[in-house]
């Protein structure tokens, strides 16, 4: 059964140098890395030493505010080392990788005859509990709860991510076995989102509801799906997967081994081969970067995930746990003379009409990270409802997060957003406001005084 | 690059920890607008839109330019044409710019030495607003009105009207309306009746500076102006406020780019209509049976509705909220025409009046969205006070 949806306010950025159909096998990672900070408000409790031998699977962290989450190894290796920052806040743990990796024996582990707790406990342990996160609040769920529904978003829409039709192709059966597996969790629905104009195999899956969404970004982001189908009320917990990440929990139960495999999409206009690149969560990134043809002597930015939510990394980095995609900018650390000037610049696309880009709707565009402007005042009303497809009024929710007024979140709608949705409104703001950054504020502020 | 290396040079001892570091915000709005800043993403998006403050109010500048320009123009010519002498254009636009130019200049220089002496004060950067209200201030004015009312006027708006509650984006009242208003009150006799409104009409016999609005407020029926004049705006009147024509250009400029609200405008002229109709089927006085039509060409009414009323700080900021602000500018607009006979034009004080209410019209729009997400739980959570 499905349903179209029609998402009318949002902003397709048409950028240069989206991954191509083609999917490399990445060369085997010297070392790889579990970093803390892609898993918010999570405090590790580190069980390994430096110099220890870990398997895959093998637990690395676990949460201290709940010691059952656990975080795991995702390939043979030995601890390389635990970096710390200030207040001996952990920062990153490397694991140096073995060149051969020991052969696991594979075997199904039988998920039917468990009960939901029973299910809960095997996922907690395999280390594929981080991958389900929780909405509100958008961070790693708790394993207390009974969602309402779980939603999957099987389309990205944000500029040059990675398509996850193509991530899928060779994940099918792990993806179905994935979304049986989720079906035990909750007794609501299994909501899967995919894209209006695309024929996909999630269309023939049985027993889910499959939502055809049509629209412009941010129409691809779960949070906007979740607002049209089932929307968040206050106590209401619904849980969230990324498509890959239900595969790997296929895999999981079809084979017994913790296997987080990552499908990424190298792209940005400075790639020279954008294309699709099969390695493991957390894998260093510069063999990668080197085989895509990336000139490292330009100045240029990495980017865990998509341009308008992901984290900035060093090119000797290592790939976040969630990310689908590395984009990768030029730098825009540049002066511009009287760029100010309307009509001319007419090489970024807006959704004002003070340049002529909006004269060439399909033209694809060179972006680098100039903030083109400074921080100002908020003047202009009205357009943050351009780009904000909710019932929502994003300026309100934002100008209380500001003021940290805990009801006035609430009412207003706190509980339906993830700082995510609210990309575009960085992007299109004229006074160049931080909104996701100040949303994330918020919805930290509510988790501490509301919960 | 030379220049940007000499501006680096020259800003050396504003930097963080030097000499001058507090006047750094009056530095870096020179800087910033001849160089776009090479400031980089931080947080959150990675890239951003071209558009900024500075290239949105620079919009609205140039959506004002064609008022300002043919604003010039009559100025001179309605003084020309009342004396009955011989001249020639280059006559008309010497003597409307010798009149004109001086206001601009005193507006900006006394509003940006207050903008940047707040920047200083406060620690943040020189908002661009007031390149705007600085050009509308003089715009607004009757022409004869002295330059150190101008001035005042201008420091007053900024001081009270502006800053006094918290700088850009925080002001109730529109502060170039602030500032009209304040000389309205404070010096009558230069901003009202029928000696003002044409260049010199105070000083020299056969001028006279009656406007349409103050014709009819006097009883007078038979106007010596065509609707086509009206439109046109070669008729007497506040500077920039005459042509209907050239307003309706900067409109489009500003609707076509997405920064001024075409749902204000509209709201406006649909309110305005709707009202004039009304008092064309009562029509007890002169203003009352007024055309319709008429109503909306003269005056300042295109002129606040198009530049005033879309002011985004103090108009409504919700989407419905600036149509309901929108439709109530109109009528009150032809409401105090129609019934103050102290106040033969009303499109000021409608909108002053509107800019006091729009966060009533936004509670109530926000209290709606509130009450539908209520609305999908059985029972209330929270109580909104």
């Amino acid at each position: 059964m499905s349903n179209d949806i029609k998402i009318k306010n949002g902003l397709t950025i048409n950028l240069k140098g989206a991954a191509q159909n083609i999917i490399k096998k990445a060369a085997h990672p010297k070392s790889v890395s579990l970093n803390p900070s892609n898993f918010h408000l999570i405090t590790p409790k580190v069980v390994v030493k430096v110099g220890e031998e870990v398997q895959q699977g093998d637990v690395i962290f676990f949460s201290k505010n709940d010691n059952r989450i656990k975080f795991c190894s995702p390939i043979d290796g030995t601890i390389k080392d635990i970096m710390r920052g200030a207040k001996r806040k952990i920062i990153e743990i490397i694991i140096d990788t073995d060149q051969n990796q020991s052969l696991k024996d594979s075997k199904s582990i039988n998920f039917q005859d468990l009960s939901s707790e029973e299910l809960k406990s095997v996922l907690l342990d395999s280390g594929c509990w981080p991958f389900i996160k929780q909405r509100p609040y958008d961070i790693i769920a708790n394993p207390n709860d009974t969602p309402k529904s779980i939603f999957i978003s099987a389309f990205n829409s944000a500029p040059i991510s990675a398509d996850l039709q193509i991530i899928l192709e060779d994940q099918k059966e792990e993806f179905k076995l994935g979304i049986k597996v989720l079906s035990k969790l909750s007794d609501g629905n299994i909501n899967i989102c995919v894209d209006k104009n695309s024929s996909t195999f999630i269309n023939e899956i049985e027993d889910i509801k499959v939502h055809r969404i049509n629209g412009p970004h941010p129409a691809g982001n779960v949070g906007v799906q979740i607002h049209h189908i089932d929307p968040v009320n206050y106590g209401d917990r619904v849980w969230t997967l990324g498509a890959e990440d239900l595969a790997i929990i296929g895999r999981y139960f079809m084979t017994g081994i913790y296997n987080p495999i990552r499908t990424i999409a190298v792209s940005g206009p400075p790639v020279k081969y954008p294309q699709y690149y099969k390695t493991i969560a957390g894998t260093e990134l510069n063999k990668i970067i080197d085989d895509a043809g990336i000139d490292l002597n330009d100045s240029l930015r990495f980017i865990n995930g998509d341009v308008l939510t992901g984290s900035k990394v060093e090119s000797d980095s290592y790939l976040g746990f969630y990310n689908n995609t590395l984009s990768v900018l030029r730098e825009g650390n540049h002066y511009r003379m009287f760029g100010w000037i309307p009509f001319i610049n007419n090489k970024v696309p807006s959704i004002y009409k003070t340049s002529f880009s909006w004269l060439f709707p399909n033209k694809k565009y060179d972006l680098d990270t100039n903030l083109n402007g400074e921080e100002r005042a908020l003047v202009i009303t009205g357009e943050m409802e351009k780009v904000f497809p909710m019932d929502i009024l994003p300026m309100q929710l934002l100008k209380e997060c500001m003021a940290g007024n805990i009801e006035k979140m609430e009412s207003l709608g706190i509980y339906e957003v993830a700082p995510e949705d609210f990309s575009l409104i960085d992007y299109s703001s004229s006074s160049k406001i931080e909104a996701q950054y100040i949303i994330r504020q918020g919805l930290d502020l509510m988790i501490s005084e509301v919960g | 690059m030379n220049i940007r290396n000499k501006i680096d040079n020259l800003k050396k001892p504003f930097n963080k920890g030097e000499k001058w570091e507090k006047f750094a915000p009056a530095f870096n709005a020179l800087d910033t607008f001849l160089f776009v800043p090479n400031h980089t993403t931080k947080h959150g998006a990675h890239i951003r839109d071209a558009v900024d403050l500075k290239r949105t109010m620079i919009t609205v500048i140039i959506a004002l330019l064609p008022a300002l320009f043919y604003g010039i123009y009559n100025t001179g010519f309605q003084y020309y044409s009342q004396l009955q002498i011989e001249y020639s254009n280059i006559d008309v636009i010497i003597h409307g710019s010798m009149k004109i130019v001086p206001m601009i200049a005193v507006s900006y220089i006394v509003g940006l030495a207050i903008e940047f002496a707040f920047a200083v004060f406060r620690g943040h950067e020189v908002n661009e607003g007031y390149l705007v209200t600085g050009l509308l201030i003089p715009m607004i004015m009757p022409v004869d009105i002295p330059l150190w009312m101008v001035g005042l006027s201008v420091a007053f708006a900024v001081f009270i009207g502006k800053e006094a509650f918290g700088g850009t984006g925080m002001n109730i009242l529109n502060p170039a309306l602030t500032a009209r208003a304040f000389a309205f009150f404070a010096y009558p006799t230069y901003m009202s009746g029928n000696q003002v409104w044409v260049s010199e009409a105070s000083n020299v016999d056969g001028v006279s500076g009656e406007t349409i609005l103050g014709m009819l407020a006097s009883g007078n029926s038979t106007l010596p102006y065509e609707p086509l004049q009206m439109f046109m705006g070669s008729i007497p009147g506040s500077i920039a406020e005459t042509s209907t024509l050239m307003v309706l250009i900067g409109a489009l400029i500003l609707v076509y780019t997405g920064v001024g609200s075409w749902r204000i405008m509209v709201g406006s002229v649909i309110g305005a209509a709707l009202t004039g109709m009304l008092f064309n089927l009562w029509g007890v006085n002169e203003l009352m049976s007024f055309n319709w039509m008429n109503h909306l060409m003269v005056g300042g009414f295109a002129f606040g509705v198009v530049f005033m009323a879309t002011d985004p700080v103090s108009a409504a900021q919700t989407v419905k909220g600036k149509w309901v602000y929108g439709l109530l500018v109109g009528l009150f607009c032809i409401l105090i025409r129609v019934f103050n006979p102290a106040y033969p034009e009303g499109v000021m004080l409608a909108i002053l009046l509107m800019n006091v209410f729009a966060p009533t019209i936004d509670h109530y729009v926000v209290e709606s969205n509130v009450k539908r997400r209520l609305k999908r739980i059985n029972k209330p959570i929270v109580n909104i006070a």
